[in-house]
Parts: C-alpha cells; structure tokens; sequence
C-alpha cells in the first residue's frame, strides 16, 4: 500500500509496477544530419560553379572595347537590330496564341485533350535543326507555297517593304530565307514554352473568380478580360520573357529555315557562328557576352515582375 | 421567391435527385447539411454554375432553370468571399454596375449607400490582400448585393470565420436583409449561424430536403425544430 499513497488510479504508481515486469525501453540516438546536407549542397554548388565560371570564363576573355568593337562592324549592328526586332515580334506573337491555348487547356476537359497536350510539347523535345528543317519542307508544299504567295500579297499590299526601306532594310520578297522565315523559326520553339507557362498560370487561378465574375452579369469573355487577364499578368510576363529568351538563344531552325545572309537573317548567334567559322574568337565572345547581358537582363525582369514559381 | 422543383444534379459519381424547396419572398432561407451532402452544388446550381439533369429552379417565379448565370440576377457570396485581388473594394462594388453601365453618379452613389451599410467606407481602397476575414466578406457581400439583386445566395460565407467576427457578421446578414428586403439562401452546416438567421430551414439528409419550417421562437421546454436540430 505504501507504494500507492495517491489512491488506486494515480498512474505513477502503475508505471513503476510495470517498470519491475518489462525490460527498460532502449533510448535511440538518432544520427547526425550533416552528411545528408553535406552531400546535397556540394551536388547543388557543383553545378551552380559550373554556370558561374561559364560566364567568368566570358568575361575574362572579352572586355568592354571587344565589346564596342563588335558593334563598330554594320553587320553586327544588323543582326543586334534584327535579333532584338524579331524576338521582340516573336514573343508578342508567341503570347497572342499562347494565352488563348492556356486558357482553354487549363479550364476545359474534352476528348482528346492529352494528344493535344502532347501535340503542344512537339516543340520543345524536337532537336532544333528538325524544327527548321520541317519549317523548310512545309513551306516547298503546295500548302506553303500559297501561304508564301498570300504573305507576299498582303506585304504588297499594306506597303510594308516601303516602311522597311525606310529604315535601311531589305524588302522582303516571301517567307523562306527572308525575315518573316526567322520571326516564324523562333515563334515555333518559343510559342511552346509560352503556352506551357500559360498553362500553369490560368491552372494556378481559381475558376471561382470566374464563376463569381458571371454571377455578377459578366459574359465569358468580360470575365476573362476584368478578372482572368489581369491575375494572369505575371504569368503573362513570364511567357513573355521566357519566350523571348528562348528566340533569343534560337540558331538551328534560323540557319535551315533563314539562312545566314549577312545584313538580311543573320541574328546573333548566327553571328557567334559566322564569327567563329572565320576564326574571330574575340567577336563571337563579345557578340556572346552581349546575349549574356541580354538574358540576365530578362531573367532579372521576369524574377521581378514574373510568377513567383517555376512554370518549366 | 426561390424555388427549387425536383431538381437532379449529377457530377461524376456523385448525385442529388429529385429535391425541392422553397423560400418565400423576402424571407431568410438556410439550407444545412454535412461536408459533402450536395448543399453546395444545390448553391452553384441556382446560380448557373452547375448544369442540372432535370427539374426546375424559378427565381421570382421565372424559370431560369437553363438560363446563364449572368441573366439570372442573382447576388453569389461564397466561401471565403473569394475577391478578385487586383481591384479595390472600391472596384469590387462598382464592378456588376459597370457590366451593367450604370452612369458614373450613380455607381458613386451605390458605393456610399453599400459602403454605409456594411460599414466598410474606410476600406474603399485598400486591395483583398490588406483586408481581415470578416472584412472580406463584407467587401464580397458588398459585390453581390451592389447591383440589387432579386436574390442573394450565401455559400457557407461565415465558416473561416472565429467566433466573434461570426456572430458580428450573422447581426449583419440579418440587417442586410431586412433592410434590402432580399430574399435570401445561406447555405452552412454550422447550426448556431442556421438558428440565428433562419426564417425557414432545411436540412440535406441522405439526397432528401428536409424543412423545418416556419421556425417559432422557442419557448421553455417546447420542443421545436431548432431544439430538435441543436439536440442533433
């Protein structure tokens, strides 16, 4: 009784009569953490040396006056010009039909959806050099042939080689191996990233804005254009950016599909090619590093401005 | 008038047949049932957000049983009052009576009157972010009846509510309504909040509408549907 003074429920007295009967319980240590993280983080720094010594490698080979050097050359100028135009055209293009297609994919289920969604990725898993290979098949059927005529007629037609003249460009006579043939290569890799990124935003805006929205009178379309669009627009411009860089970087569909005529379709990186084949190293190192300054500049834009979660 | 005829909806595996109520003009109805009872989807279904298989919805004695929402002039508060987070709440009160291109004077005038009922003037310009619980809902109950609604459909507004906020926000609903005169469906499975708002009742058991109605205040030791519900 003496060892039960809190009467018949006190449960310290039923702990210690079952201590007595059963083996004392064996305290675990548990091991240390550090080798997990230690691993983890020099992978992870592994990588992350690599890009960064990429780009001081750059650096230390170029300078500034390489740099103000490749933009004495006219044709560096040109192709500076045309890559910032045509990606610029191939961005907004890219957005104009990646937002639709986002849209429809994130909100409606119809059959057939997943091959459509596959259809979609087509882009981005085909090797480059396909993409303007199939570009230049396309356009010598009869199918591209009329696209190439129509395009020409409504060229003629709006006066556009007039205003292209004006300021000091070739007027353009069709698609292939023209400046329409290098905005439609970056268009058809870069369009792809744009809608995936689409995707994912309209996926990341509750329908019950929508659904609020036409409670309130709206027609489908009001709903999207008051509610949708305006939560979309850091995604907005993370497709933008993204779609950009991506056309920026763009080199194996421009040189099937455009060709690399100096002062017409050469864009930088046909420039970092061209340079290279005529064993300039100095040039196409400073025509890289002004890509390299162009992207950081994106990257920071749409780290800013952009979605805060990686849509890729 | 709300009235719901025999109405079948169905979603995947999941279905409600043949249920029906109705809530009298001007009056306070609250439909409760347990977390996944269909409560809801009777909610988005009245609003025009759900299709239905059969049967009839009749606001105001109009069949808008296949009608948009848009057409059906109803006022929608649901769960979490669910903002749009780029506009002001100025923005969100002149949002429907912009749809509806009401003059600049008179959606200024609307905001004022809203904006004093449900005490929320010094709000005007913050954005949903800067916004409490309960002020949210205000801002989304604000949004549904700015454009003077024939109905207002409520779909568990209170329940991320704590306690205090919540009964500040039933005292509201009840002042909302009568003084808009609105006929109403509030749609919870908190019986406290049903009790405190209900002019007539319902109850979703097992695909069944249940009513328990009208409700009569409850005297000592009479036995009435709201004690019968609390006991439950």
């Amino acid at each position: 009784m003496t060892d039960n003074l809190n009467g018949p429920n006190d449960v310290r007295t039923d702990y210690s009569a079952r201590s007595t009967s059963t083996p004392p319980i064996q305290r675990r240590k548990v091991g240390s953490d550090f080798p997990f993280f230690t691993i983890f983080l020099v992978l992870s720094f592994s990588y992350l040396l690599l890009i960064i010594s990429l780009l001081v490698a750059d650096a230390a080979f170029t300078s500034l006056q390489d740099i103000g050097r490749a933009f004495e050359s006219k044709e560096i100028r040109y192709s500076f010009m045309l890559s910032m135009g045509s990606c610029t055209l191939s961005s907004a293009i890219s957005l104009l039909i990646a937002i639709p297609i986002g849209y429809l994919m994130s909100r409606f289920n119809f059959t057939g959806k997943n091959l459509i969604d596959g259809i979609l990725d087509i882009p981005i898993v085909l090797p480059p050099l396909v993409i303007g290979l199939s570009l230049l098949i396309l356009f010598q059927t009869g199918f591209g042939r009329s696209l190439d005529k129509t395009f020409s007629l409504i060229v003629d037609k709006i006066g556009l080689n007039s205003l292209l003249q004006m300021i000091g460009v070739k007027p353009i006579r069709g698609i292939t191996y023209e400046l329409p043939s290098v905005i439609l290569a970056q268009f058809s890799v870069a369009c792809a990233f744009a809608v995936r990124t689409m995707r994912v935003t309209f996926d990341q805006i509750s329908e019950r804005f929508e659904s609020v929205a036409l409670t309130l009178g709206c027609r489908r379309d009001q709903a999207f254009r008051y509610v949708v669009l305006p939560e979309a627009i850091p995604g907005i411009i993370t497709a933008g950016t993204l779609a950009w860089a991506r056309s920026l970087g763009e080199f194996g569909p421009i040189l099937v599909f455009s060709g690399a005529t100096r002062m017409k379709t050469e864009v930088l990186p046909t420039t970092v090619f061209l340079e290279l084949s005529i064993g300039d190293v100095e040039a196409a190192v400073a025509v890289s590093m002004i890509m390299v300054v162009a992207a950081f500049l994106v990257l920071g834009l749409t780290r800013v401005f952009g979605l805060r979660t990686n849509t890729i | 008038m709300i009235e719901v005829v025999n109405l079948t909806i169905q979603q995947g595996d999941f279905s409600i047949t043949n249920v029906g109520f109705t809530v009298p003009e001007g009056t306070y109805g609250v439909l409760m049932g347990s977390t996944g009872s269909g409560k809801t989807s009777i909610l988005e279904a009245i609003c025009g957000l759900r299709p239905i298989v059969s049967g009839r919805i009749l606001l105001t004695s109009v069949d808008v049983s296949h009608a948009k929402s848009a057409d059906r002039n109803i006022g929608y508060v649901p769960q979490e009052g669910v903002l749009f987070q780029k506009m002001t709440v100025r923005q969100h009160l002149a949002f429907a009576l912009k749809i509806r291109k009401w003059d600049n004077h008179q959606i200024q005038q609307r905001i004022d009157e809203l904006a004093e009922l449900l005490g929320i003037g010094h709000l005007l310009h913050r954005r949903p972010k800067r916004l409490s619980g309960g002020e949210r809902q205000r801002v989304a109950l604000g949004r549904a009846l700015s454009f003077k609604p024939d109905v207002l459909l409520l779909d568990e507004p209170l329940c991320s509510l704590d306690d205090e906020v919540r009964h500040q926000m039933c005292n509201l609903l009840k002042y909302v309504q009568q003084d808009q005169g609105t006929t109403s469906l509030h749609v919870t499975h908190n019986t406290s909040e049903a009790v405190r708002l209900a002019d007539y009742l319902f109850r979703l058991v097992e695909g069944k509408v249940v009513e328990f109605s009208p409700l009569t205040e409850s005297h000592e030791g009479e036995e009435t549907s709201f004690n019968r519900l609390e006991k439950e």
